[in-house]
């Protein structure tokens, strides 16, 4: 950790330097923790429970009442407190899941970079062939195998298909690492190679793949959603963006407002995330600039 | 070159063999089978049935009968749509998953690479900000957000276009979504070839062709932009699947009579058959296709296909 904790303040102080000198990612992250912000205490901020059906008002517009700021759907649930209340969920998922994919690839691409050689091919390998599938295939029919709604199974068949490009991008590192001096004198000092991998290589893998995570969340959020959106995410009466912006196309002919109140939320999500990771990228990676 | 192309598409062969066993494990070892929502069957009936598809067998018979049959191009029957065997049912998808694929890529390259090359010419005006912050927004816009949007604009409010439908593929019907399904790559496509013919275009090559003198239509066409072309061409083969997972979506949402519904149903109704046989279809496709951009980046930059 030593090596770590010398190199990176000054690399992460120039990139942030970076970072709030571009124009659109401050912004960006101004809009993501407003929108996180909203996700984790809109819902209380009104007396409706997401589940909670109001029999009185089915299917109001936005505006058009006092109790129900961005109208109800057509069984009277409240829209504003499904749609934060879809958003957290999305959060959730999405930031899970990256996180699955992530450790789930700095193992795999850490392993396979420092044992290198046959291990190395054959592990690699392996990386290519699932790289060869429509991957978006493997999770629909994992999600439409397994019992419907399951937050787990969500979150394995995400993890299970995002980690592919972590992998990569790990072992690539490693690759370099491993003729760095440092790594070859705690070799020659007789440390295993599991300690070197775990206390020397891990902890100086981490720039590019935190980068890396930045924009896997938006990429998992678009993943949860489209499963959602095919019924095969979130399950009712539960709501995570994907399965709102699906009910509210069934219904947008006569009541647009349950599409575009989630739709506009998950745009605005993804939006600042991308252009958050696309900032990111830029400041941590000074060539581009 | 022809001795490249084959020993690459023999290379091929592997990976679909590892696709298709990994595939029928996955789908085998799930729990439930193909007849379980039929309350109805009796024991015997559901023998006699499983009997009928083979499903009794040990699954190392099955495998190895499934791929005896798929080296014979059979793809097996449906267990589902009885009168229908997986071989006519992916025909009957294909003509209309594959217009809507082409079409919008076709619409993609044809808008995505001129705004990337007019964004970089015109870097830091206002078409370059504009082609930014569209592409921006093309990337962060998924495809059944678009689709509904589209559909609530021009179907439901203007009236200009039919909602969903395909009616042999005419024009009308095509627009909507093959503009769904192009938007996200044709943003990608812009964002690519911006960055990289802002690259090509500080290189030293090009300002040495500025300073011969050559005019500058002829510097971006003969100089800059070829070598600026190259990791657009290879973005091409993630293109592919894109928008062949991508029409998955699309067809869903305009209810078009592709191939994509019989995998989302046929995983739930474990038809194996039919899933196997389109992840095959999409395997098989993915693999040629990307191959075919490998081919094309090695046609562009001859130092690769040796390398």
């Amino acid at each position: 950790m030593a090596e770590a904790a010398v190199a990176i303040p000054g690399l992460w102080r120039a990139a942030g330097r970076r970072l709030r000198a571009q124009r659109a990612a401050p912004l960006a992250a101004l809009g993501l923790a407003v929108l996180v912000g909203l996700a984790l205490l809109g819902p209380a901020l009104s007396p409706h429970r997401y589940d909670g059906l109001d029999w009185q008002h089915l299917a109001q517009p936005p505006g058009s009442l006092a109790a129900h700021w961005l109208g109800t759907d057509r069984l009277g649930r409240d829209l504003y407190v499904r749609a934060l209340h879809g958003l957290r969920l999305s959060l959730l998922v999405s930031a899970l899941a990256s996180a699955v994919s992530l450790v789930i690839g700095i193992a795999y691409g850490a392993i396979a970079g420092f044992a290198g050689g046959r291990t190395d091919g054959l592990m690699m390998r392996g990386v290519d062939v699932l790289y060869s599938l429509p991957y978006l295939f493997i999770v629909i029919i994992l999600t439409s195998l397994m019992p419907r709604g399951s937050l787990a199974v969500l979150l394995l068949a995400l993890g299970a298909v995002g980690w592919l490009t972590s992998a990569r991008i790990v072992r690539g590192q490693t690759l370099a690492l491993k003729r760095r001096e440092f790594i070859e004198a705690a070799r020659a000092l007789g440390v295993r190679p599991l300690t070197i991998l775990v206390r020397h290589v891990i902890p100086n893998l981490l720039g590019p793949v935190i980068v890396y995570a930045t924009l896997t969340v938006p990429q998992m959020i678009l993943f949860e959603s489209f499963l959602s959106f095919l019924g095969l995410g979130v399950q009712e009466p539960r709501a995570s963006l994907g399965s709102l912006v699906a009910l509210g196309a069934q219904e947008m002919s006569s009541a647009p407002w349950m599409l575009l109140v989630p739709a506009t939320l998950l745009v605005l999500l993804l939006l600042c995330l991308n252009v958050l990771g696309d900032g990111l990228r830029d400041a941590l990676d000074p060539r581009e600039c | 070159m022809l001795s490249y192309i084959l020993r690459r598409l023999a290379g091929l062969l592997p990976t679909l063999i590892i696709i298709v066993t990994v595939s029928f494990l996955i789908l085998r070892l799930a729990p439930g089978g193909p007849f379980d929502q039929e309350q109805t069957l009796s024991p015997a009936v559901r023998a006699n049935l499983e009997r009928l598809y083979g499903l009794d067998r040990p699954l190392a018979v099955q495998y190895l009968g499934y791929l005896r049959a798929l080296a014979h191009g059979d793809f097996g029957p449906s267990l589902r749509s009885r009168d229908f065997s997986v071989g006519e049912l992916i025909r009957q998808g294909v003509p209309v998953s594959a217009t809507l694929g082409l079409s919008a890529l076709a619409l993609a390259l044809l808008c995505g690479i001129p705004a990337g090359i007019g964004a970089a010419l015109w870097r830091g005006r206002a078409a370059d900000w504009l082609v930014s912050a569209s592409s921006a927004l093309g990337l962060a816009l998924p495809s059944f957000v678009v689709g509904p949007l589209l559909v609530l604009i021009f179907a439901l409010t203007l009236h200009w276009l039919p909602a969903g439908g395909w009616e042999g593929g005419s024009l009308r019907y095509l627009l909507l979504p093959a503009v769904t399904l192009a938007l996200p790559v044709a943003a990608a496509l812009a964002r690519l070839t911006r960055a990289s013919l802002l690259e090509s275009l500080r290189a030293p090559y090009v300002r040495s062709a500025r300073a011969r003198g050559l005019g500058s239509a002829r510097v971006l066409l003969r100089h800059a932009l070829p070598p600026a072309l190259l990791p657009v061409v290879s973005y091409l083969g993630p293109a592919v699947a894109f928008v062949i997972t991508g029409s998955l979506v699309v067809e869903t949402v305009f209810g078009l009579p592709g191939t994509g519904r019989y995998l989302v149903q046929g995983a739930i109704d474990r038809d194996y058959p039919l899933v196997m046989g389109m992840i095959v279809v999409y395997a098989v496709l993915t693999l040629l296709l990307n191959f075919l951009a490998d081919l094309a980046y090695g046609w562009l930059d001859p130092g690769v296909r040796h390398g």
